[in-house]
Parts: structure tokens; C-alpha cells; sequence
């Protein structure tokens, strides 16, 4: 019991930190000067979101099995195969919650405008050093409502972690997974208490998003 | 080029409606006022100096060369002190947080002007531990040329930074400009289309007309300059003088 609950907040936590870091710069780039171009980009980003769980499953499957392109490149180190791993199961949730860190960060990026950059640039601040000492702190709740979002959302899966993680105690079993098979095997109570735990948590998630939805309304000028 | 002391600048390239072609003299200290109509490319001209924008030509301060057909310096390169008609206060920050951005990141091998006199110059003292949320237009900017000077500019470029401001707000911070035109040995070129600034700061005026630049004033520009520096009364005898000639030419 304490297992499942520890690989699920396990795989959130280091999903949500990856892919923060990966999303940010990906965020950035589409937030500056966008073109038309840039929202092809941005819409391959944005595939998970109406993709069945499964169709990314699959392919991620495909792609982590031991006989796949991606896995003979990974041969020589000693990898034979990210499937039914918790690797596996990061590099999954990463694909599958992509677009739920990168569409805040993106829109928080571009609600800051030019103007605080170019202060920052007349101030002898680098672009990289703006990005940091000025993009990043007045984008944060860009930041915190992608990882609560990231982070709500790997607790939530099912489809793709059932798909490359089958559901492997102690290792790729997680909370939505155990659900189901509590069902399975008719065992209701604890399922309930799983699922009334779920909700709360879901309903705390969004009760925090709106909260910080809200604190930005009032501050914005 | 020889090491002419001062701004030059030579910048031509297409915007919006009609091509700028701006070829900008000044000499190394003294307050240059720029007028002229809105969408006259005043504001692209600052932007191109300060490097924020591009076009084709060349920027040259004091000899040192910014911008030329070869090379570009870009913006966090160039010593130069902005401030935005907005005033572009860093909103995550307090007043003091956005002047300590400026002095951390400075040339300070010859700093020349100190914090303390900033803060005294422009009387930052109550301000700085406020946000800049709570601010109003007047301060907004007074910490805004406070910020700019603790860059350690070498030349000091003003977009229009009192037209967002009302009567009184302006007439709060117009001192605080005097005591700067007073006190500083730097070029500063200074966008607007107030007379009445004009005339009070300016040393030099410059105009502007479809992305062209026009040696000294405007028509008309001069004669409300002079309005602009008299005193209600003179303004008055002089408005009265006028009608009284006019009434006197119709009979």
C-alpha cells in the first residue's frame, strides 16, 4: 500500500522536476516573437492532449522495447529496454503531461511583454541573465501552476503507465493502476479509500490553481 | 571616422509607413531635446541608439564605434541610460530592488555618479522600499532616471518620460530634471513634444519630421517655446497686447 503510494508520488515528483527543466526552455523559445511556424511546434507539443492514453503508450512502447532504434543507441551503455521500468514510466509521463507545462510557462513568458527585457538589457543585463533575474521570478506562477499541473496530472494517468509500465509492484505500480485492480478483484473498500484519496487530492490541485489564478488577477495592474 | 566626441548617428531602414532616414549630431554633454509629430520616428531613433532595435547604419559615441556595417553591439553592451516613456520599472522588484539591478550590473571601473547622490538628486530616500505597483506616474519615473543613472550611462536617452504624466505630476518632477541638467556631464538626448519642457531643459532642439531630422525647431515650436518660459503674467500682457492689435486692425 505505502509502496504504490510512494511509486506514484515518486514518479510525479521526478516527472515534474524533468520536465519543468525541459519545458522552460522550449516555453521561451515559442513565447519570443512567435510565427506561424513556431505553432507547428507548438501543436506537435500539444499532441498529448487529445491523443488517447494508449495511442501514446503504444508508441512509446515501440520506441522504449529493446529492439527499437532509440534502445540500440542505449545498447553499449548496458540499457536493453526502458519498457516495464520506472525510467520507462518517467519518459512516458514526461510525453503524456508535455503540454501541461508548457502551455502555462508559455503563456506566463508571454504576459511579462518586451519592456521588462529590454529595461533589463539597457541595464547591461545579458540574455541570459535577464531570462533568470527577470523572466523567471515575474513568470512563477507560470511556474507553480505547471509543476501543480504536471505534477496533478502524473498522479492522474492510467492509460500510458498501464501501457509501458504494466502495473509491476513496488516498481511501476501506481495508485490509478492499484484502483483497477482492487476493482478487478472486487475488493471495494479499499478501493474506495483509494479513490476518496484521489479526489481529495484532485479537488485540493484545483482549489491551489485557482487560488493562484486569482492572486495574479488582483496584482495585475 | 575621427574621435569626435559626442553621438553620431546615422540610421536608415523602412518603418511602417515611411523610411527613416535620421542623421544625428550631438555634442558631449548638454540635454538635446527631440521633437516632432508622434510616428515621426523618434522613439525608433532612441530605440536604434540605445540598440533595442536594428537598422542598417552607424552609431558612434565619443569615437567608440556601436554600430557600423560590420559590427552590432548589442543593447546589454552599450553604456547607454534608458528610460521608457512607461518607465519600465522591473515589477517584481521594489524601488530599491530596481536600482540595486543597476548598480549590480554597472562599469563600475569609472563610476560617476554614486548611490547617494542618486537617491538625494531625485529624492528616492521615501520611495525605496515601496513596490512599483504603488507608485504614482511621477515617481514611477523619478525611480526610473534613478535606475538609469546607477548604470553608469555615457549617454542618457529620455522617450517622452513625462507625457504620461498630468499637471502637477509634471510640475513635481521638473525640478528634479533641473537639478539633473545641472549636475550631469553627459550627452542626453530627450524625446518630447511638450514645449514647455522643452524650453526649460533643452540646450539644443532638434525636430523631427517623417523619420527625417530638421536642425532646431519647429516652426511654431520656437514661439511657444518662448510662451512656455514666461510667466502667466507676461503671457497674459502678451495675449492681451494680441487681441488688442486685432481688434484694432478690424476697425
Amino acid at each position: 500500500m505505502e509502496e504504490v503510494v510512494w511509486t506514484t508520488v515518486r514518479l510525479a515528483a521526478v516527472t515534474t522536476i524533468l520536465l519543468i527543466v525541459l519545458a522552460t526552455p522550449l516555453a521561451w523559445w515559442l513565447a519570443r516573437k512567435p510565427s506561424w511556424w513556431k505553432e507547428i511546434i507548438a501543436a506537435i507539443a500539444s499532441l498529448p492532449i487529445v491523443l488517447p492514453p494508449t495511442v501514446i503508450g503504444f508508441y512509446l512502447l515501440i520506441a522504449l522495447a529493446p529492439s527499437s532504434p532509440l534502445m540500440s543507441l542505449l545498447h553499449p551503455f548496458g540499457v536493453r529496454t526502458l519498457a516495464f521500468t520506472f525510467t520507462g514510466l518517467v519518459i512516458g509521463s514526461m510525453v503524456y503531461s508535455l503540454p501541461f507545462a508548457v502551455q502555462p510557462l508559455r503563456n506566463a513568458f508571454e504576459a511579462i511583454g518586451e519592456r521588462p527585457l529590454e529595461a533589463a538589457a539597457t541595464l547591461r543585463a545579458s540574455p541570459l541573465d535577464a531570462f533568470f533575474s527577470v523572466a523567471v521570478p515575474q513568470a512563477r506562477r507560470g511556474f507553480l501552476a505547471a509543476a501543480i499541473l504536471v505534477f496533478a496530472h502524473t498522479v492522474g494517468e492510467f492509460g500510458v503507465v498501464l501501457m509501458i509500465g504494466g502495473g509491476i509492484p513496488g516498481k511501476t505500480e501506481v495508485l490509478s493502476i492499484r484502483i483497477y485492480q482492487l476493482v478487478e478483484a472486487l475488493r471495494f473498500d479499499e478501493a474506495h479509500r483509494l479513490a476518496a484519496g484521489l479526489l481529495i487530492f484532485a479537488f485540493l490541485v484545483l482549489l491551489s490553481l485557482l487560488l493562484i489564478e486569482r492572486g495574479a488577477a488582483r496584482r495585475a495592474p | 571616422m575621427t574621435a569626435q566626441p559626442g553621438l553620431r548617428a546615422r540610421l536608415r531602414g523602412r518603418m511602417g509607413a515611411f523610411e527613416l532616414d535620421a542623421a544625428l549630431d550631438m555634442p558631449a554633454n548638454g540635454i538635446t531635446a527631440l521633437v516632432g509629430p508622434s510616428g515621426s520616428g523618434k522613439t525608433t531613433l532612441l530605440r536604434c541608439i540605445a540598440g533595442l532595435q536594428r537598422l542598417k547604419g552607424e552609431v558612434a559615441l565619443n569615437g567608440q564605434t556601436w554600430q557600423d556595417g560590420r559590427q552590432f553591439i548589442p543593447a546589454h553592451q552599450r553604456p547607454v541610460g534608458f528610460v521608457f516613456q512607461d518607465a519600465g520599472l522591473l515589477t517584481h522588484l521594489t524601488v530599491e530592488g530596481n536600482l540595486l539591478y543597476a548598480r549590480k550590473r554597472a562599469d563600475r571601473s569609472a563610476p560617476m555618479i554614486g548611490w547617494d547622490e542618486v537617491i538625494a538628486l531625485l529624492g528616492l530616500e521615501p520611495l525605496l522600499a515601496r513596490s512599483t505597483a504603488n507608485l504614482s506616474g511621477g515617481e514611477r519615473q523619478r525611480a526610473a532616471l534613478g535606475r538609469a543613472l546607477l548604470s553608469q550611462p555615457r549617454l542618457l536617452l529620455l522617450d517622452e518620460p513625462l507625457s504620461s504624466l498630468d499637471r502637477t505630476a509634471k510640475a513635481e518632477i521638473m525640478p528634479y530634471l533641473e537639478r539633473l541638467h545641472r549636475t550631469l556631464a553627459m550627452p542626453v538626448l530627450y524625446v518630447s513634444h511638450d514645449p514647455a519642457e522643452v524650453a526649460r531643459l533643452a540646450d539644443r532642439v532638434l525636430s523631427m519630421k517623417e523619420g527625417r531630422i530638421v536642425e532646431g525647431p519647429p516652426e511654431g515650436l520656437a514661439a511657444e517655446a518662448r510662451l512656455a518660459g514666461m510667466s502667466a503674467e507676461e503671457r497674459d500682457a502678451l495675449a492681451l497686447a494680441a487681441l488688442k492689435a486685432g481688434l484694432s486692425s478690424r476697425s
